[in-house]
């Protein structure tokens, strides 16, 4: 047997023994995975247990080194542990901003020091991160940010606002965009830094969105310290972290618009029905289905295309941008097309009888994929003037 | 298989990009059109490519091909959409070879592979009789007549007809319009009593042709395949033939847009460059992006063909039907981000969107292919 048919034979057994069957159910929407934290929302006592199974192993990271908290395993073996948590429908131990943006970031570009003292937290669950970038008067225009550090020997002084910090009332630290120097261009004088936010330099107030939820917050930053070992890079070069950071963000918002286990189509024929000939009765609505289904497909074959050539070492510069812009639009439309296939049921906003109004709710969301992360217009920005060369106004 | 290609492709689509570039450019597309050339093609080049192995380079060795594959077919068309090559890997090597080598029999396909891949024969498929792409609606009727069938009845858009040697006519030999069952193909060469091939002038300038045929008749063994049992082998080679269209689609689309970029970035308007103006690089954008998802799409087709993929009918209506959308699209921004000289014949742009709504319609435009694309998905 091979080293590979061993490890998933090892893996299959473990995880039967090892996931509860609690875990084994789709989660009912992005709040419902686990995150984590000093204070961690439980909404089943298994999520904690199933998430310190697999940290034990490594295998909330299972692509990071031991060293760090993960599982050190290759991607190989990678894929054969997702493959089999697919096959018992077990969903991942735990989902945090650590795993997605800060640990890659950190990976890159953080000191062994660094790497030693927050990943393994990130791997275990420990800490929950939040990103301090976006600011009231610099969002699209991101590199003007005026959040202030200043330089105190061995600490920064931190005074200014953020703005859309994610789930910046349930993050234990912050992992945000300063600046520390003033003289030179807007993207010169940015430094990274890492700091606790339960301190009394640091006050948090949730914004509630259209969608009745509130999943962003105003931070507000009243000389708040940062240690300056938790500069990440030298000061001044937190741009250039700043930039990796958010391709691993932009590939996490595109990811939001795979496609679900049953089809739009599927549900409006439920919904709807079929005429005589089978097809969808409405054929302005199913017209609307198949464009929408048929670049669905489009996108997965070029998730696939731009992983296998990053695989064999080619790369699509622009793919990140790609993805941010293409991946959100994508999820707005499945949005408004389940809303237009609902009908009466997705109008609803509270109540079992609407299942608390998920449709109405996910579809307001989603109009800030758009805009959150890089808006779309700053994507095509992006691909006019990085990739096809063209010039300035 | 990975989305990738690999060495032995990249050096394909390399030569072939060079070999097209320098010998059957838009330059000599538009010199064929303007010496109203019958054929549509220089026999010269096409020659040339034969000695390359392009005309058999999808049949397999074993009937003399090269057996590179689809994927390899796929990556020549590319490079043939780019530069507006004539030629019949269209309507030999990509539909006809294709639809003999799902019909025919063993005997059948060693005499016609192998003398298609020598580039001793030109065979092309006689399918459409309406205005749209109708295969199931076929009605020319085929009658037997002791060992022999009669075929009476026309077709249309026939590719390359006046050069073609050998056409596969779809005929009805049972059967009413609408019926899977009943569908014949027949071989009857050019030069068969009764055929009237007459040329018609496209907007593409390349060679395509209707058929009449009156009371021609032609022995049983001209059968590829069964008698009334055509359409499942038909149907696949369709599938094959949308996603080499698809390809060439793709090269097109592909060559239009990267002028029109290099336009935007010459043209001076207001005292600067047209393609600072973000009102044109957002649809600029726009444009690469859905590019480079059309790419993704045809290679995963093109795979989907040399890996025997189940699912090969949905694969090949998305193909047709986004790389048309992406085609009418990008053509027609290329058109409107040239302005007036993107009007003029004398121009180069003009060409690509003549030959995309051809190729557009061809064997299923958008509108057939996304309904299929729907009825495949179950709606």
């Amino acid at each position: 047997m091979s080293d590979l048919e061993q490890f998933r034979q090892d893996t299959r057994a473990w995880l039967e023994k090892n996931c509860p069957e609690s875990m084994r159910v789709p989660v009912r929407g992005f709040d419902d995975f686990y995150n984590g934290g000093r204070n961690p929302e439980i909404d089943h006592p298994d999520q904690k247990l199933w998430c310190d199974r697999m940290a034990e192993r490594g295998w909330t990271v299972p692509h990071w080194p031991k060293a760090y908290g993960g599982g050190g395993l290759n991607s190989e073996e990678v894929k054969i542990l997702s493959q089999e948590m697919a096959r018992i429908g077990a969903r991942r131990a735990l989902d945090s901003f650590g795993i997605s943006m800060l640990g890659p970031a950190l990976l890159h570009f953080g000191s062994e020091e660094q790497k030693l003292e927050h990943l393994p937290k990130i791997a275990r669950g420990e800490i929950r991160w939040c990103q301090g970038y976006s600011e009231p008067n610099a969002g699209s225009d991101l590199a003007s940010l005026a959040t202030k550090a200043e330089d105190k020997g061995d600490h920064y002084v931190i005074n200014g606002q953020k703005i859309w910090t994610s789930y910046a009332d349930k993050a234990d630290w912050i992992f945000c965009l300063v600046r520390t120097d003033n003289s030179g261009s807007k993207h010169e004088g940015i430094s990274f830094v890492l700091f606790d936010m339960d301190q009394p330099g640091v006050t948090v107030r949730p914004i509630k969105l259209i969608s009745g939820n509130s999943p962003f917050c105003e931070t507000f930053f009243d000389n708040a310290i940062a240690d300056k070992k938790n500069l990440v890079g030298e000061a001044g070069n937190g741009w250039t972290i700043a930039k990796y950071l958010l391709t691993h963000e932009r590939e996490m918002i595109s990811g939001f618009g795979a496609a679900p286990k049953k089809s739009v189509g599927q549900v409006a024929l439920e919904t709807i029905g079929a005429d005589a000939t089978g097809r969808l009765a409405n054929s302005v609505l199913r017209q609307n289905i198949a464009q929408y289904q048929l670049d669905t497909m489009v996108f997965g074959a070029t998730m696939k295309r731009v992983g296998d050539e990053a695989k064999a070492g080619q790369g699509l510069g622009a793919a990140s941008s790609i993805f941010k812009y293409y991946g959100t639009e994508l999820n707005k439309r499945r949005n408004e097309l389940n809303l237009a296939v609902c009908g009466e049921q997705a109008l609803g906003w509270d109540g079992e009888e609407y299942n608390g109004g998920a449709l109405s709710r996910d579809w307001l969301r989603s109009k800030g994929n758009s805009i959150e992360g890089g808006t779309s217009e700053v994507q095509l920005n992006i691909i006019a003037k990085r990739v096809l060369g063209l010039p300035d106004a | 298989m990975a989305l990738v290609l690999n060495e032995e492709q990249v050096m394909l689509k390399e030569s072939a990009a060079g070999f097209l570039a320098e010998k059957a450019g838009v330059a000599q597309l538009r010199a064929l059109r303007d010496s109203g050339s019958e054929r549509g093609f220089s026999d010269e080049v096409w020659r040339e490519m034969v000695e390359m192995g392009w005309a058999g380079i999808a049949i397999p060795e074993a009937f003399g091909g090269l057996g590179y594959g689809y994927t390899g077919l796929g990556l020549v068309l590319e490079q043939a959409g780019r530069n507006l090559s004539a030629s019949p890997l269209q309507s030999t090597v990509l539909v006809a070879a294709s639809v003999i080598g799902e019909l025919g029999s063993a005997q059948q396909k060693e005499q016609l592979l192998a003398a298609i891949a020598a580039g001793d024969k030109l065979v092309s498929l006689a399918l459409q009789e309406g205005a749209h792409h109708a295969p199931l609606q076929s009605s020319l009727r085929a009658q037997a007549q002791g060992d022999d069938y009669v075929l009476n009845g026309e077709k249309l858009l026939v590719l390359d007809a006046s050069a073609a040697d050998t056409f596969v006519v779809i005929a009805r030999t049972a059967g009413e319009p609408g019926d899977e069952q009943g569908l014949s193909a027949f071989l009857v060469d050019a030069d068969a009593t009764g055929l009237a091939i007459a040329p018609r002038s496209m907007v593409d300038s390349r060679s395509a042709g209707a058929l009449v045929l009156d009371g021609v008749r032609v022995p049983a063994g001209n059968l590829l395949g069964e008698a009334g049992a055509a359409w499942d082998g038909l149907s696949r080679a369709l599938d094959v033939a949308s996603i080499g269209f698809a390809a060439e689609l793709l090269g097109l689309s592909t060559e239009a847009f990267e002028r029109t970029n290099a336009y935007l970035k010459e043209r001076k308007q207001f005292g600067r460059v047209i393609g600072s103006f973000q009102g044109l690089q957002h649809r600029a954008a726009e444009m690469f992006a859905e590019l480079e998802l059309a790419r993704s799409i045809v290679l995963q087709a093109l795979h989907a063909i040399d890996d025997g993929e189940a699912d090969l009918a949905l694969q090949a209506s998305a193909a047709k039907a986004k790389l048309c959308e992406v085609a009418q699209r990008v053509t027609s921004e290329a058109i409107q981000m040239h302005g007036g000289i993107g009007m003029t014949d004398e121009h180069e742009i003009g060409f690509f969107i003549k030959r995309a709504r051809v190729v557009q319609h061809i064997f299923g435009d958008y509108n057939y292919h996304l309904d299929r694309f729907a009825r495949l998905n179950g709606f």
